[in-house]
């Protein structure tokens, strides 16, 4: 029975990216319509060079996202945190503005990587502040990440300010499509392969959700998920602010979302969930294209909105169950 | 006097008060009893205009309690909550000068110090007056609280299990100084207790509770027997007599 | 009888007014120093509406780690611009006199927050669950404002990034007088309700066992606020975390939670804090813009301590 359910969820969510999909290739700046693009030369040019690589990584951004939301919340055992509200896309931003200060020339993939080990860091100490709050009062969590963040924000702007540096800090820090082409944004695809990797431990991420004292009574070694559930968030944010740009409320929606539907069996869950984020990001950001057409509105600014509603309504509707 | 006059209350559908009527009046020290979950301090709350009133009437010296302003209200009576989170960082004296507030708005007099410090050596507080709440056992808080309610100096003193955290010493000399001061100034005391043997030697009247309504009604020697004590509370408490006072004894 | 630290505060802010004066003084005198009293008046006036609104409202919501930024209350200001760019649109909206804006910006955000954040303190909602959906409830009217203000001007980034961090460089002048007029009356009504401040904050029972009434006194305070956070928003733009840092400051110099002197001490506090890094900033940085952002820092950092060790009690 639920089996069943669960398929039915996944193949409704599969669809309905699939439309996207499509409509993402058809909307855009340069009037191309799906006919055009069909038929013209010049049409496969644009569909292959610009169409194509931005409507991907809308999929592959929103599906990292949403997935590093659920580890996130596993890991925090706290349904109401996620990489960018919480610190982790703006440690991933600190890094990569310290090493552009530092070293400008550095290629993309070391900028990444410093990026990378930066959220891993900001994170890392997020999370073990996060444990010692007490369990009883779940809000303080979130509450000590958004400021966390906020203050790692303003941190970065600072520096920004100082090294002249504000125009690239506003491209990190709201997510925008816009200026993805093909070549620029492929580092994405690692999101991708955490996201499959993750697929593979689903299990000890559930038995993880439950908490220490649990997972090893079931034989898990903690530490070590722990370790590799941080490096799938930290990788996966720091790729996305590298590439993208800060796009919060993702990994916080989309989870608890998919949890209310289905519950918390990650085997279950992840697809879902992959799919989800990446419904909703390529959703707004085609809202984004149409909302003022033919100028653009970034995806991070239509998700702020979007996003905070959605979480609102998640915090004062009690859950369906329990 | 205070006149309860058909008060009921619910949360949602459960109904934690249903029709009370009592008339409790000027004078003397009345003791409220009952089990965990009885009503009293619902009922406190109401006559304290803590909580609105929805159903009946109260009235305290013809005064209603749900239509006269705060301000005059607060010159009546004074209540003391059974628990008290105070957010703010304040020393022993600082609180329980506040009790002074609805008789001089926040600008002490000469007056309000001279009852303050009454106050402070009544209740065995002056060597704590210049400590932070925050620093002080819960008995010493508890005091300091009482004190608070005491220095509002009004005719009706509403005390919800003041002697919570209180030791022997402390607990049968507050009972003490509220006995003397009814007595001697002609004060009212509505006291929730626990301890039934307290009610018996303290209080003028025992008004029982139980399950939102009152079940029974009158003085100590006539509350205090196995069978109305059975009624109250649902089980057998042995009673005794010493120095012709009935004592219970539900200990074993 | 006055405190003698509020003394020595007094003397810190009137020396920091002074150099920030006088420093570096050269060109026409005249000219430099009536731009230099201008910009003293305003900052001087930010300081104090952000310090006494954040006074205020942590007495009103009992808690000791909030401000009305923190809340939302200066993104419902943005809010209410937003409303009146939706109901004139966008070019009737920009030739709109400034004056005329901010007290529409006012009214609205008094009766917003009456509606908005009074169920939330009658409700006595989970201060986590309370604080939580105010932190989101202001991201998301400025996500909103800066999506509309794309709406209406995709070009014009300036618009939305000026907003977006407070800036204690480019002060909004025009509105001083109008803004120092509103902030002198809330200052007298906080000043005259100093006492009675000391009472709200030993909570609702105990206030209203001494005579408050909770109700009226609970909407004057969020009024007041109201004002106070429109003045400083208009002014300079948000600053959620600022009022902390005064507040958390004062209350270590002055030692109490008494009204009569943290009002005074905090809002001092915010004029040698504001006046006096400007100042430095200004000659010894050589950089002023970014004080703002230094000064939410330290308030940022000092919501996570309180936060933290409020949680451990
Ligand atoms: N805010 C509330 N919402 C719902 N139910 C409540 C509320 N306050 C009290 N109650 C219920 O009302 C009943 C009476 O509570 P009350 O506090 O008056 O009891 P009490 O007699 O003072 O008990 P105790 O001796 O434990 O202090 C209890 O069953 C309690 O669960
Ligand atoms: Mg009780």
């Amino acid at each position: 029975m639920i089996v069943k359910a669960n398929r039915t969820c996944l193949v409704i969510a599969g669809l309905v990216l699939a439309i996207l999909f499509v409509a993402s290739l058809g909307v855009g700046a340069d009037q191309a319509t799906l006919a055009d693009l069909w038929q013209g030369s010049g049409g496969i040019d644009l569909l292959a060079i610009s169409r194509l690589p931005r409507t991907l990584a809308a999929i592959l951004t929103g599906a990292g996202l949403a997935i590093a939301g659920l580890i996130m919340q596993a890991i925090a055992r706290n349904r109401f945190v996620e990489p960018a509200t919480a610190g982790t896309a703006q440690s991933a931003e600190l890094g990569i503005l310290l090493v552009t200060v530092a070293w400008p020339a550095a290629s993309l993939g070391f900028k990444t990587l410093v990026a990378s080990a930066a959220a891993l860091l900001g994170t890392g100490i997020f999370l073990m502040t996060a444990h010692r709050l007490p369990p009883t009062q779940p809000f303080l969590v979130p509450l000590f990440g958004l400021v966390y963040g906020g203050v790692l924000g303003a941190a970065a702007t600072f520096i920004a300010w100082q090294a002249d540096l504000l125009q690239y800090l506003a491209i990190w820090s709201n997510g925008d499509f816009s200026g993805v082409l093909r070549g620029r944004y492929e580092l994405l695809w690692i999101g991708a392969g955490l996201v499959a990797g993750a697929w593979l431990v689903a299990d000890r991420l559930t038995i993880m959700a439950l908490g220490r004292e649990a997972s090893i009574g079931l034989g898990i070694d903690y530490e070590r998920m722990l370790q590799i559930g941080l490096v799938i968030i930290a990788v996966i944010s720091a790729v996305t602010v590298v590439v993208i740009g800060i796009v919060p409320f993702v990994g916080l929606v989309v989870p608890n979302l998919v949890s209310r539907l289905m519950g918390d069996n990650m085997r279950a869950t992840l697809p879902v969930v992959a799919l989800s984020g990446a419904i909703l990001v390529l959703a707004c950001d085609i809202l984004g294209r149409l909302i003022r057409f033919p100028y653009e509105i970034p995806v991070g600014t239509v998700m702020g909105v979007t996003g905070a509603v959605l979480f609102l309504l998640m915090l004062f509707r009690r859950p369906a169950h329990g | 006097m205070i006149e309860i006059n058909g008060v009921s209350l619910a949360y949602d559908v459960t109904n934690i008060l249903s029709d009370i009527s009592v008339t409790i009046p000027k004078g003397g020290v009345t003791a409220l009893i009952g089990p965990n979950g009885a009503g009293k301090s619902s009922l406190l709350a109401l006559v304290a205009r803590l909580q609105p009133l929805q159903s009946g009437a109260i009235t305290m010296d013809g005064l209603s309690v749900a239509s006269t302003p705060g301000k005059v209200l607060a010159k009546k009576m004074a209540i003391l909550r059974q628990d008290n989170h105070l957010g703010s960082r304040l020393t022993v004296r600082e609180l329980v000068g506040f009790g002074r507030f609805p008789h001089s708005r926040g600008h002490l007099t000469a007056e309000d110090r001279k009852v303050v410090d009454e106050a402070l050596m009544l209740f065995d507080l002056d060597d704590l007056s210049g400590r932070f709440l925050e620093t002080l056992s819960g008995g010493q808080r508890q005091r300091a609280l009482v004190a608070m309610a005491y220095c509002q100096d009004t005719d009706y003193l509403l005390l919800d299990e003041p002697l919570n955290n209180l030791d022997m010493y402390f607990a049968r000399d507050l009972m003490r100084s509220l006995r003397r001061i009814a007595d001697e100034r002609g004060k009212t005391i509505v006291i929730v207790l626990h301890d039934i043997n307290y009610a018996g030697t303290f209080a003028d009247r025992i008004l029982a509770m139980r399950n939102g309504r009152i079940v029974a009604d009158g003085r100590p020697d006539e509350l205090i027997t196995t069978d109305m004590l059975n009624t109250i509370y649902g089980f057998e408490i042995p009673v005794t007599t010493i120095d012709g006072r009935p004592v219970a004894l539900p200990f074993r | 009888m006055i405190d003698r630290r509020l003394i020595i505060l007094t003397l810190l802010a009137a020396v920091c007014a002074i150099a920030f004066l006088t420093l570096g003084l050269r060109g026409n005198l005249g000219f430099v120093l009536t731009l230099r009293a201008t910009k003293l008046a305003a900052l001087i006036e930010v300081g104090i509406a952000i310090a006494v609104s954040t006074v205020v409202f942590q007495t009103v919501t009992a808690n000791r780690i909030l401000t009305p930024s923190i809340m939302g209350i200066d993104a419902l200001y943005l809010f209410a611009q937003i409303l009146l760019v939706l109901i004139l649109g966008g070019l009737a909206y920009a030739t709109l006199d400034a004056s005329l804006k901010f007290a529409i910006g006012i009214a609205a955000l008094m009766i917003l927050s009456c509606v908005l954040i009074l169920p939330m303190l009658r409700g006595r909602l989970d201060m986590g669950l309370m604080l939580l959906a105010g932190v989101v409830l202001g991201v998301l009217f400025r996500s909103l404002h800066s999506l509309i203000a794309r709406i209406l001007d995709p070009n014009d980034f300036a618009v939305v990034q000026g907003m977006s961090y407070v800036n204690f460089n480019d002060v909004n002048t025009g509105l001083l007088a109008l803004a120092s007029l509103m902030t002198l009356c809330a200052l007298v009504l906080v000043w005259r309700a100093r006492h009675i401040l000391d009472v709200v904050a030993l909570g609702r029972d105990a206030a209203i066992g001494l005579g408050i009434d909770w109700t009226k006194t609970q909407v004057g305070c969020l009024l007041l606020v109201s004002v106070l956070v429109a003045v400083s928003t208009a002014l300079v733009g948000p600053a959620a975390f600022l009022g902390l840092l005064f507040v958390a400051l004062a209350e270590r110099v002055v030692q109490s939670r008494r009204h009569a002197l943290l009002i005074p001490a905090a809002a001092l506090i915010a004029v040698i804090v504001l006046v006096g890094g400007q100042t430095l900033f200004q000659h010894a940085l050589g950089n002023s813009s970014t004080l703002g952002v230094v000064i939410e820092f330290a308030g940022g950092i000092v919501f996570l301590i309180l936060l933290w060790r409020g949680s451990r009690r």
